[in-house]
């Protein structure tokens, strides 16, 4: 099939635009991406510097491709992320415009690259629980129920693409963070450090990310579909984290 | 044989196999807490392996620098592993233990391990799960609380955790917490988005490394009092592997050339259950779980010219050629034997698809007698993926499959401290060949991961670091540093002055298809000479003909990529080479010269029940070949059989 592309394209530290590219000869095997190194490999042939996009794995687990494609985060195809998009999704003629996540606190590296460091940082601020190597016991000395096991690990799912944020009106990264703050909150290892993690990441989040007003756009763009319910105990927990963690300084 | 061995020193110590482990952590020197700090250790790569090294040595008061080339640890390669970690618990009662884990290990390998490494790793699998357990990895529980387990690639016991498909994902971000938790203590200097480039080496000893920033093109050098590198296999020298699209020997390469001992480059797994290729633009391959095969029914068409859709060819004319070759294991045989026997059928011209390029997967059995729930409830998501990439669907019709390059078993050569053969220079998991021989065994990479670095190395690495207390590390103001710095400028900056016409992905391509016809998962000594020669003409004309735009100053992916490029092209030389010297058949190495009346692999422990480890020289001089006498006190050799 022959498509056209409207690609965002921009150096480091300019404004950046669109470019108009003619994508002729896709087969409907091929994936999205592969679409692109197609395109890539024609403007090399051109003389022309080939597109910035960043991927990896290619079997949607690492989080790594994030495109905006005719304004959908990760496209059209639901629960998918943009590496597991094909193009048989796509017909002849169509015209398709790819750019990169929005948001400021994802600044634009390159063309369709963006920084996404600031999930990092929301990690980094609690999201561990403290076993130094060694220092463990036996797994099955603790039992952990099943139904905890199972939500925490439907938390643990996320892959930390950073589309509920590009998604989000107000750019907020409540469901990645609360993915991340919810899988160790529910277990029952996770609990010693529950109220600690819970302040900490949730005011890592409010200084780089924008607030959450329930539009819900972020699960429809989770290519994991991770559920809203874990921002409602996330918030729930943050509440709680206020008394229990003023009680504790008040001890000192 | 005598004349080969003697440079390489296991350093494997004495006492009975299932001692030497605690004897050695014991006779060990120990560095003392408060001295621990004065000690700079440089981790590359943090993926499994290097994330977990770098945790622990962070809580052990040691002054760590991680690095790696993704934006964050928890994109590193691992994340994408299904299956499952194996670890000896024992928990189903069902006679596992550790004695057996470590049989099962060196018999999988085809008896091309060390035994002691192997038998280390056995043990330590056992904590590797409490660990991660503790670390709040949501590891499958049955309904009382306690942990699940399957069998998993043919075990006769169940010792395989895992959570949902996605396993390696949730180890690794167990091991990404651990690590992000020191970067906040203190205890670890993350370096993200910093791709190495150069070991260091001064007077013999590894003193640190070159990166260059992907984002900005800076070129720094680091200096430590030791190295230690977890950066992944090799597997995309074939191009189309399961490997993410960056995998790449880059930086084990590099330390090659200063030295350290390549082992094993011939050692490949490939994978059968692979989703086929379906244009000449396909990027990577994609893994369908192994454990498809439990239900599924492997066949071909028996004519060649079949042109009727699956489901309207009778069983008459079907051809179920792994049940009828080997009717005690039929679809369940090893992964080297299934691969093996699907190349066969497929070059013999009766592959399926519409480039004739696979075998069926066939489920058609199990819906009739299990119904479509059931086995929807086993293997729902691996069929929606199925059908999300290839668009046909696996409940109606056959899935079709072919083997994919998947593992690399070779890798530095390292001493049982997991020491390279360039003092002060680590290699651990997949990077390093130690322990899985000629082949792994499902859900033991992981593993072996895990060990090296929450397990091995962080006391291993003690006995070494502590002869150099009170040295501080070589000064990054030192000759070496601005001399390897120097080198890494310049070889960036060829790469943008050559302006050929062909893109670094054409010659990527080109050079799979070469080390995939001739190093694959047959070979013979006419196609592996013709490999060498081909793979040298090639690589001359990419050095003359590659086009890199752009400039080195920002993020430019055909620059990384060409680095990385040239790199796979003096290691596929060195595969081919080492496939040729290996005059045997074992496990991922067949050689069509070597096997036996029923066409299967035929190994020659007189003879090559040896590690080849091989020292480079200088361009124009190739390596030249050692041998590691590999002895086996505690396992009787066998030769494998599934018929
Ligand atoms: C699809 C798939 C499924 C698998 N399933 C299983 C399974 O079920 N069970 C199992 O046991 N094994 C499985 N494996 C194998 C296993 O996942 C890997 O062998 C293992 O995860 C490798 O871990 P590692 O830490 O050694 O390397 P990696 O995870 O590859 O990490 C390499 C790290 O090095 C960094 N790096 C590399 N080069 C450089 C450089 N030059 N400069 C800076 N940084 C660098 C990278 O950024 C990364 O952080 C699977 C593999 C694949 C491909
Ligand atoms: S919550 Fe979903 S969209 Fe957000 S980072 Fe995680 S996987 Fe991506
Ligand atoms: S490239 Fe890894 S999720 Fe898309």
């Amino acid at each position: 099939m022959h498509l056209t592309l409207k690609v965002w394209r921009q150096e480091p530290g300019q404004n950046g635009m669109f470019q108009t590219y003619e994508a002729p000869g896709i087969s409907e095997d091929m994936s999205f991406l592969e679409m692109l190194d197609v395109v890539n490999e024609r403007l090399i042939e051109e003389g022309t510097a080939p597109i910035v996009f960043e991927s990896d794995c290619r079997e949607g687990i690492c989080g790594t491709c994030d495109l905006m494609i005719d304004g959908q985060a990760h496209g059209p195809e639901k629960a998918t992320a943009t590496c597991q998009l094909h193009m048989r999704k796509y017909n002849d003629g169509d015209h398709i415009t790819i750019e990169p996540w929005r948001a400021a606190s994802f600044p634009v590296i390159r063309d369709l690259a963006v920084d996404r460091s600031a999930l990092d940082a929301i990690q980094e601020a609690g999201g561990y629980i403290s076993a130094p190597t060694g220092s463990a016991s036996d797994a099955n000395l603790t039992p952990v129920p099943k139904d905890a096991a199972d939500s925490a690990m439907d938390a643990a799912a996320c892959i930390g693409c950073g589309a509920c944020v590009a998604a989000c009106p107000n750019s907020a990264a409540q469901l990645f963070t609360s993915a991340k703050v919810m899988h160790l909150n529910l277990l029952p290892q996770g609990q010693a450090e529950r109220w600690k993690r819970t302040e900490a990441m949730v005011e890592t989040m409010e200084e780089y990310f924008g607030s959450c007003t329930n539009h819900g756009e972020c699960h429809e763009a989770c290519p994991k579909e991770i559920s809203l319910d874990f921002i409602a105990l996330m918030n729930k927990d943050y509440v709680k984290s206020k008394i229990k963690n003023r009680k504790l300084s008040g001890q000192k | 044989m005598t004349g080969y061995s003697d440079v390489l020193d296991s350093k494997v110590p004495d006492g009975p196999i299932a001692d030497k482990w605690t004897n050695h952590k014991f006779n060990m020197k120990l560095v003392n807490p408060s001295n621990k700090r004065k000690f700079e250790v440089i981790v590359v790569g943090t993926g499994l392996a290097g994330a977990s090294a770098a945790a622990t040595m962070g809580e052990l008061g040691y002054k760590v620098k991680a690095f790696t080339f993704h934006d964050s640890p928890r994109r590193a390669h691992s994340i994408a592993a299904q299956g499952g970690i194996n670890a000896a618990k024992n928990y189903q009662n069902d006679g596992d233990s550790v004695h057996r884990l470590f049989y099962d290990t060196v018999k999988g390998g085809d008896y091309r391990s060390r035994e002691a490494n192997v038998h280390r790793l056995a043990e330590v699998s056992v904590n590797i799960i409490d660990q991660a357990a503790a670390q709040g990895v949501p590891f499958a529980r049955e309904y009382g609380g306690l942990l699940a387990n399957r069998s998993f690639g043919g075990a006769q016991v169940s010792r395989t955790f895992y959570a949902r498909g996605q396993t390696g994902q949730q180890l690794l971000l167990g091991a990404y917490s651990a690590l992000m938790r020191q970067v906040n203590l203190g205890g670890v200097d993350l370096y993200n988005r910093q791709e190495m480039l150069e070991l260091v080496v001064k007077d013999g000893q590894a003193c640190g490394i070159v990166c260059r920033d992907v984002i900005t093109g800076e070129i720094s050098s680091h200096s430590a009092h030791a190295v230690v590198l977890a950066t992944g296999g090799y597997g995309n020298v074939y191009y189309l592997s399961t490997n993410a699209m960056m995998c790449n020997t880059t930086a084990t390469w590099r330390a090659h050339r200063k030295g350290a001992m390549f082992a094993n480059p011939c050692y490949t797994q490939i994978h059968p259950t692979c989703i086929p290729s379906s244009d000449p633009f396909q990027s990577k391959l994609t893994l369908m779980s192994e454990s498809l095969r439990n239900d599924g029914r492997i066949w071909v068409p028996d004519s060649f010219d079949e042109s009727r859709a699956a489901s309207d060819i009778p069983e008459s004319d079907r051809d179920y050629y792994l049940e009828r070759k080997y009717p005690a294991f039929g679809n369940l045989v090893p992964r080297d034997v299934a691969s093996r026997n699907a190349k066969t059928v497929v070059d013999a011209g009766k592959g399926v698809g519409p480039l004739k390029n696979g075998v069926y997967l066939d489920f058609a059995e199990a819906i009739a007698r299990d119904g479509e729930d059931t086995v929807r409830a086993k293997y729902g998501n691996l069929f929606d993926m199925y059908e999300r990439i290839t668009g046909e669907n696996p409940y109606k019709q056959p899935m079709r499959i072919y083997p994919a390059t998947h593992y690399t078993m070779g890798g530095l050569w390292v001493d049982y401290h997991l020491m390279t053969t360039v003092p002060g220079c680590y290699a651990i998991g997949e990077a390093n060949f130690s322990d899985h021989g000629a082949n792994r065994l499902g859900a033991s990479a992981l593993m072996q991961g895990l060990a090296d670095g929450y397990f091995v190395l962080p006391y291993t690495i003690g006995d070494y670091l502590s002869t150099s207390l009170g040295h501080d590390p070589v000064g990054n103001d030192d000759p070496v540093f601005k001399d390897a710095i120097a080198d890494v400028t310049d070889r960036t900056n060829r790469w943008l002055s050559i302006n050929g016409t062909k893109s670094v992905d054409h010659y990527h391509r080109e050079l799979g298809k070469l080390v995939w016809d001739y190093i694959g998962m047959e070979r013979n000594k006419n196609g592996l000479e013709k490999a060498i020669s081909e793979i040298t003409s090639l690589e001359e004309e990419f050095h003359k003909n590659v086009r890199v735009l752009g400039s080195a100053d920002t993020l430019n992916q055909s620059l990384e990529k060409a680095g990385r490029v040239s790199d796979f092209f003096e290691l596929a030389k060195l595969k081919a080479r080492d496939a040729l010297v290996r005059e045997e058949s074992a496990g991922g190495h067949f050689r069509e010269e070597h096997q036996t009346e029923e066409g299967e692999a035929k190994r020659d422990d007189e003879n090559f029940a040896h590690v080849t480890a091989w020292d480079w020289n200088d361009e124009a001089t190739p390596q030249t070949e050692h041998r590691e006498q590999l002895t086996f006190e505690n396992v009787a050799l066998t030769q494998r059989s599934y018929k």
